[in-house]
């Protein structure tokens, strides 16, 4: 009994000082949530990014950052976990909404956000779609994007230049194979397209004629030795890269979705013994993929600016929050195209394009 | 009294009867019994018959460059799956194995190409990390008691973000590490095939875990404390130790698969071996190791990441979408599951 009577002394105690912990925590929240909003007077923006584990979202922050710094505005980020958490970017909405932001930069991580961009353009946010244009597009009030069709038909137009009437036997390292994504087909159909190959169905991999001929430059043959994924990755493209070499040893043109990629891919070709002869290409300009082609490992690629969305993006939200001036789609497209540029050491007549070294001067860091 | 056959109308037959029947020997049985014994015949089977089938479709599938292709191709996930089948064992289960294999070699990326730090050394503390990780799940599972599933489900987050604390996002290139790191992608020439070292050296892990956990003591009491801990306990097995040293050693063997990882991509990234967890489960399952402990051979693990690599590989150069890649993987596990739920059954 004299036991009962301590354990109960002993809970009230526990109970008294868990109410007072809580009380005071909802006091300090209560004094640091009234002490940001005196500051109302600022444009409250939200950087969401898929993830802060891929440099090129980093780039983006970074530059966001600044882009505030400069213009006086309150910039919240947030990221997901992983590419592909869409969970996390929900509840960073839902933040932005309950902070009274003017506008969000969002990099969705998939469809599952847009029922939560609805909520926020209807609470009066304005919200910015960056590097992919959501499906549809007009979930967002705009995208500012990197027309990524027209950056694998620059490397396109390049890759049948350089072969000069030879036959192309082409290998296309891909994102995936599960999941329909628009950069990956963009890219894949827009390197086509670039080279001359007629591509029927251009919101899909894989839908072109295995053989036939292309019309870029001189014109030529071709032929498709197939699709393979690499998830993006250096082991991936290396094991994408292998399937392709071990179905046709003769590729002389191979197409990779990004750098890391396409590094892969050429390890692949190393262990084989084909490094000469055979054009590399890929897309997305990063400091480290600039360097492959100073290095010799890519023959080209095209450069795209992640830093221009975010500040072109952010000054497009303090324009509309003092001017009520809302931003335009560039001319032909469904979005706002921030642009991409070829970066090569080889370059070829007609096609403009920038070298490694001025290149490595605008990339974004990774 | 001389024994004299009961007629068969009476109730003693009969039950004799019923219980000859249920008991009876058929082909059934004992192909069931014998898989009991030796849990790695149907992944050897299968492998030997898919082998052949993606020969006869595609002759370039049997060239002998593809063949040690698809070696390298499995390498690293055959490494890690050793770790993951001394863990399935103990029934238990690793999630967070493609994280510390991946942070063992981000650090050992980093420490090397912007430190300097000669090639051994870097080694070394890869190892110092495989092993201090696995040292965090061992503890967590042993003196906290918490289930290996949520234990390594949790530490893989923090695997995840120490990579990137390390790494900030950036990929180490081959050329900026000493050659020491990226040596396990060197080849060398064997009867006009060439094959890397990384090969070599995973085929000498499984050699070396098949006979520690046949012959030495510590194998066996990894089998009896998967099979029945309470029991293993009362034997005298001190299971929270061994268990410790379970995870520890995995950690090892992950340091181990990153080395060869980076001679693999000739890099240290932070994206590599994205569903190297998942692989690596799938790969124990379909080599016939139970779920759920005390059972399984380490062979079986190796027969079945080659069979997942021949599958991708051969379905690839039959001209088949790569979705049905996926899908036979995923026929695959639960095929074996299925073999091994009904091999359980075995009565004596």
């Amino acid at each position: 009994m004299l036991n009962h009577t301590a354990t109960h002394g002993r809970v009230k105690r526990v109970i008294a000082a868990c109410s007072v912990a809580v009380v005071a925590t909802l006091g300090m929240a209560a004094c640091s949530s009234s002490g940001s909003s005196g500051s109302n007077d600022k444009v409250g923006v939200a950087l969401i990014v898929k993830t802060t584990s891929n440099p090129y979202f980093v780039s983006m922050e970074t530059a966001a950052k600044a882009a505030a710094a400069t213009a006086g505005v309150n910039l919240t980020l947030a990221a997901g976990t992983k590419d592909g958490d869409t969970d996390t970017q929900i509840t960073a909405i839902e933040n932005s909404i309950s902070r009274g932001d003017k506008g969000i930069l969002i990099t969705p991580n998939g469809p599952a956000v847009n029922n939560e961009i609805a909520k926020a353009r209807k609470a009066g946010l304005y919200v910015i779609a960056l590097d992919t244009p959501p499906d549809p597009a007009n979930t967002v009030d705009i995208t500012f994007a990197t027309d990524n069709f027209a950056a694998g038909e620059a490397i396109g137009k390049w890759t049948a230049a350089k072969l000069d009437g030879k036959k192309a036997v082409i290998a296309m390292v891909d994102l995936s194979a599960t999941q329909s994504i628009s950069v990956d087909y963009d890219r894949d159909t827009g390197f086509l397209t670039g080279m001359g190959i007629k591509v029927p169905d251009k919101k899909k991999n894989g839908s072109e004629a295995p053989t036939g001929s292309y019309t870029g430059a001189t014109g030529g043959n071709y032929e498709i030795v197939g699709h393979q994924p690499s998830g993006g990755a250096e082991d991936g493209g290396r094991t994408a890269m292998e399937t392709l070499l071990s179905k046709n040893s003769n590729i002389n043109v191979v197409y990779a979705i990004n750098e890391p990629a396409a590094y892969g891919a050429y390890q692949a070709l190393k262990a084989a013994g084909k490094t000469s002869g055979v054009l590399l290409v890929a897309i997305d300009g990063g400091c480290t993929g600039v360097g492959y082609v100073k290095d010799g490992i890519l023959g080209a690629t095209s450069q795209q600016y992640p830093s221009k969305m975010a500040t072109l993006g952010m000054a497009a939200i303090v324009k509309l929050a003092k001017t009520g001036k809302k931003a335009t789609t560039s001319t032909g497209l469904n979005f706002f195209n921030t642009g991409s540029q070829l970066i090569t050491d080889q370059a070829v007549t007609g096609l403009p394009s920038i070298d490694t070294t001025a290149g490595s001067k605008i990339c974004w860091k990774n | 009294m001389s024994q004299q056959s009961t007629p068969a109308s009476t109730p003693t037959a009969q039950l004799d009867l019923a219980e000859e029947f249920i008991r009876r020997t058929t082909p059934m049985s004992v192909i069931r019994g014998t898989l009991h014994r030796y849990p790695a015949i149907s992944p050897a089977v299968v492998l030997l018959v898919a082998v052949i089938v993606f020969g006869v479709i595609n002759g370039r599938f049997l060239a002998p460059a593809n063949l040690s292709l698809i070696t390298q191709q499995v390498a690293v996930v055959g490494t890690i799956g050793v770790a993951q089948t001394l863990i399935i064992l103990t029934a238990g289960i690793d999630l967070s194995v493609g994280a510390i294999m991946v942070f063992a070699s981000m650090v050992m990326g980093q420490v090397a190409a912007v430190h300097g730090v000669p090639g051994w050394i870097a080694l070394g503390l890869g190892l110092v990390v495989g092993l201090a990780a696995g040292a965090l799940n061992g503890v967590l599972v042993t003196r906290f008691r918490l289930p290996p599933f949520i234990v390594t489900l949790g530490t893989l987050s923090i695997f995840v973000a120490l990579t990137l604390l390390v790494s900030n996002g950036s990929t180490i290139q081959g050329n900026q590490m000493p050659a020491l790191l990226t040596w396990t992608g060197d080849t060398f020439r064997v009867l006009g095939v060439d094959i890397t070292y990384g090969v070599v050296m995973m085929v000498v892990l499984y050699v070396i875990f098949a006979l520690i956990l046949s012959k030495t003591a510590w194998g066996r009491h990894v089998y009896a404390v998967g099979d029945d801990v309470e029991a293993a306990r009362l034997t005298g097995i001190r299971v929270n130790r061994l268990l410790l040293s379970v995870y520890v050693t995995a950690g090892a063997i992950l340091a181990l698969g990153a080395w060869i990882q980076i001679g693999r991509s000739f890099a240290a990234s932070p994206n590599a071996a994205i569903d190297i967890n998942l692989d690596s489960i799938t790969a124990v399952v379909i080599g016939g190791t139970s779920l759920f402990g005390g059972r399984g051979n380490i062979w079986g693990t190796l027969l079945g990441a080659l069979i997942v690599g021949v599958f991708r590989n051969g379905l690839a150069l039959a001209g088949l979408d790569v979705l049905f890649q996926t899908l036979a993987v995923g026929i695959l596990v639960i095929v074996a599951v299925g073999i091994d739920q009904w091999i359980r059954r075995v009565r004596k």
